[in-house]
C-alpha cells in the first residue's frame, strides 16, 4: 500500500483501560475513499480501536494511549489537538440508532447549528443534502418536523448517518451499524455505504463477516487486542495468511 | 406410561398449590389492608378539614383581608404571602440546584470532593425544618440584617428545599441516555454544548416535576418561616422583599394557638387549612400528571 494514500496511519498504537491493555501496539494504515472493515471476536479491541480514531475514548476517565494515530500525518493524540474539529472531520455512527428526541430536521442540523449556522435557507439546504446522501430524503421529506424517534430502526440509523453527513466529514466510523437492524434495513445501509465510499473514507467494525466480505475493500482481523492480519478483503477471505484468521473467518471460533 | 405418571403426581400437586395459594392470598389481603389504611387516613384528614372548612370558603374569603382582629374577613394577604415566599424561594433555588446537579452528574470526578458534597446534601435533606428556621434567623434576619422579611424567609426555604431540588434534578440528568451524549460529542459538540442542547432539554420535564413537588413542599412549611418571615398580622400586602408577610401555615398556627379569639376563629382556621391543602394537593397532582405524561412520551 502506498503511504501517501493513507488518511489514517496508526504507529505502535496501544490503548489501556486502567491497567488493562485493550489494543496492543497496532500498526495500520487506512486508505482514503475506501471501506476498511475491522473484524474479530467480542472483546478483541476492535471497537476500542475504532473509537480511538476520533478520540471518543476520551470519555473514559482511566484510559491511556501509547504510540501515534496520524490523521493526515498529524498525531491526533498531541496535546494541542482540537478534538472538536477532529470529531467534525471524523464522524461516527453507533451500533444502536441514537437520534436525539427532536424532529428529523433538528437532528440533521444539530452539527451545523452548534457551529453557528443560523440562516434558515442554508440549514434547509444542508438538511436536504444530508438526507439525500443518506438515502432517506424520499421517505421523510413530508415529515421533517416529526420526531426522529418515530421512524423505523433502519430509517433512524440512516437519520444518524445523515446527521453525521451534515458536517461534511472526511471519514465516517461505523461501530456495528447494522447489528440492531433487520436484513432489509441492513441491505439498505450496505448499499448506502457503497455509495458514500465515492466521497468519504469509511471504517466499519462488524461482527458479520459476510458483511465485511461484501462491502469492504480492506479487512483488519483483530484478536485479543492484537492486529493479526490486514490486507485486501479478497485476499483475507480467500487466502488468509494467518492460521487464526482462517479459523475465525471459517467460523471455527469467535 | 404418561397416564400412570400423571395419576401418581396429581394429588400432591394439587395439595402444594393450595398451600401456596393460602399464604399468597393471606399476604395479599394484608398488603391490601395496610395500603388502604394509608389511603383511609389521608381521606379522613381531607374529609375532616373539608367538612369543617368548606362552608367558610367563598370568593370574599380568598379576596379580602382579615377584619376585626382576624375574627372576620378573608385571608387574601395570607395567600399572597405564601405565593410570594414560594415563588421567590424557587427563583433562588432552581438555578443553584440545577447547576449543582449538572456539576454532580456531568463534571464531578469520583473522589473525596464528590463524596463530601454528596454526604453534605444527604445530611442537609435530613435536617429538621425548625433547624433551618433557626439558621435563617441567625444568618439572614440577624447577621445579614434582612430582618423578619419575605427575603429572609424565601432564602431559608430555599436552603431547606435545595437538597431535594439537587437530587431530583440529578436523577433527571442521569436518566438521559448515554447514547445521546455520545451522539452529540461525535458531532463535534463541546461538553457544554452537549449539556445545553441535548442533556438539559431532555431532562427538563423531570427537573420541572421536581420543581413543582418542591414548590408544594415549600408552601406548606411553617417552622422555617416562623422566625424569618411570617407576620402575625400585616396591614395590606408587602411593598418590598424586606417586609414580613403573612403565610398560610403560620396563619393557621397563630389563629389556633396565639390569638385571643381562638374559638371564634375556628371556621377561619379550617378554611385556611383547606386552602393550603387544596394548594399543595393541586401542585402535587400537577407534578404527578407531568411525570406520568413524560414517562409515557419517553421513547428511549
Amino acid at each position: 500500500m502506498v503511504a501517501g494514500k493513507n488518511i489514517f496511519e496508526l504507529k505502535d498504537f496501544s490503548f489501556y483501560y486502567g491497567d488493562f491493555l485493550a489494543v496492543k501496539s497496532v500498526n495500520l494504515g487506512i486508505e482514503a475513499r475506501k471501506i476498511t472493515a475491522i473484524i474479530g471476536p467480542s472483546g478483541c479491541g476492535k471497537s476500542t480501536l475504532l473509537r480511538s480514531l476520533n478520540r471518543m475514548n476520551d470519555l473514559i476517565l482511566t484510559s491511556r494511549v501509547e504510540g501515534e494515530v496520524l490523521f493526515h500525518g498529524v498525531d491526533i493524540y498531541r496535546k494541542d489537538t482540537d478534538v472538536i474539529e477532529l470529531r467534525k472531520r471524523v464522524g461516527m455512527v453507533f451500533q444502536k440508532p441514537n437520534p436525539f428526541p427532536s424532529s428529523v430536521y433538528e437532528n440533521v442540523c444539530y452539527g451545523p447549528r452548534i457551529r453557528g449556522i443560523k440562516k434558515k435557507s442554508q440549514l434547509d439546504e444542508i438538511v436536504e443534502n444530508a438526507l439525500v446522501r443518506a438515502d432517506l430524503w424520499k421517505e421523510v421529506k413530508d415529515k421533517l418536523h416529526e420526531s426522529g424517534m418515530s421512524l423505523s430502526g433502519g430509517q433512524m440509523q440512516r437519520l444518524c448517518i445523515a446527521r453525521s453527513l451534515a458536517q461534511e466529514p472526511e471519514v465516517l466510523l461505523f461501530d456495528e451499524p447494522t447489528s440492531a437492524l433487520d436484513p432489509i434495513s441492513t441491505a439498505n445501509i450496505e448499499n448506502l455505504l457503497q455509495e458514500l465510499r465515492k466521497t468519504i473514507t469509511i471504517v466499519i467494525v462488524t461482527h458479520n463477516m459476510q458483511q465485511a466480505a461484501r462491502i469492504s475493500d480492506y479487512t483488519a482481523f483483530m484478536y485479543l487486542g492484537e492486529l493479526i492480519e490486514f490486507g485486501e478483503t479478497d485476499t483475507i477471505f480467500v487466502n488468509p495468511y494467518n492460521k487464526l484468521t482462517e479459523e475465525y473467518i471459517t467460523g471455527r471460533f469467535g | 406410561m404418561t397416564e400412570t405418571f400423571r395419576d401418581a403426581r396429581a394429588p400432591i400437586d394439587a395439595l402444594r398449590k393450595r398451600g401456596r395459594n393460602l399464604t399468597e392470598s393471606f399476604f395479599l389481603s394484608l398488603i391490601r389492608l395496610l395500603g388502604s389504611v394509608g389511603a383511609l387516613i389521608l381521606f379522613a384528614i381531607l374529609f375532616f378539614v373539608a367538612y369543617n372548612g368548606i362552608h367558610i370558603l367563598s370568593w370574599e374569603f380568598i379576596t379580602q383581608p382579615p377584619l376585626d382582629a382576624m375574627t372576620k374577613g378573608g385571608i387574601f394577604p395570607v395567600i399572597v404571602g405564601t405565593v410570594l415566599l414560594t415563588m421567590l424561594c424557587m427563583i433562588v433555588v432552581m438555578p443553584i440546584g440545577v447547576t449543582t446537579a449538572i456539576f454532580l452528574s456531568e463534571y464531578a470526578k469520583p473522589g473525596l470532593l464528590l463524596k463530601i458534597v454528596m454526604m453534605s446534601i444527604y445530611t442537609l435533606a435530613g435536617v429538621p425544618s425548625v433547624v433551618f428556621g433557626l439558621f435563617g434567623l441567625a444568618v439572614f434576619v440577624v447577621t445579614l440584617n434582612f430582618g423578619m422579611s419575605l427575603l429572609a424567609g424565601s432564602l431559608t426555604l430555599a436552603i431547606m428545599v435545595l437538597p431535594y431540588i439537587i437530587s431530583t434534578s440529578e436523577e433527571a440528568l442521569k436518566a438521559v441516555p448515554y447514547s445521546f451524549k455520545e451522539a452529540s460529542l461525535a458531532c463535534g459538540a463541546t461538553k457544554w454544548q452537549t449539556i445545553r442542547k441535548v442533556i438539559l432539554p431532555t431532562a427538563l420535564p423531570g427537573i420541572l416535576t421536581g420543581a413543582i413537588l418542591g414548590t408544594a413542599k415549600v408552601s406548606g412549611e411553617t417552622a422555617p418561616i416562623m422566625f424569618t418571615a411570617a407576620a402575625f398580622f400585616t396591614t395590606g400586602l408587602p411593598r418590598s422583599v424586606f417586609e414580613p408577610v403573612m403565610a398560610l401555615p403560620y396563619h393557621i398556627y397563630v389563629l389556633a394557638t396565639a390569638g385571643t379569639h381562638i374559638e371564634e376563629t375556628r371556621p377561619i382556621q379550617y378554611g385556611t387549612a383547606l386552602t393550603l391543602i387544596v394548594l399543595v394537593l393541586g401542585m402535587n397532582l400537577l407534578g404527578i400528571i407531568l411525570r406520568s405524561r413524560q414517562r409515557k412520551k419517553r421513547a428511549w
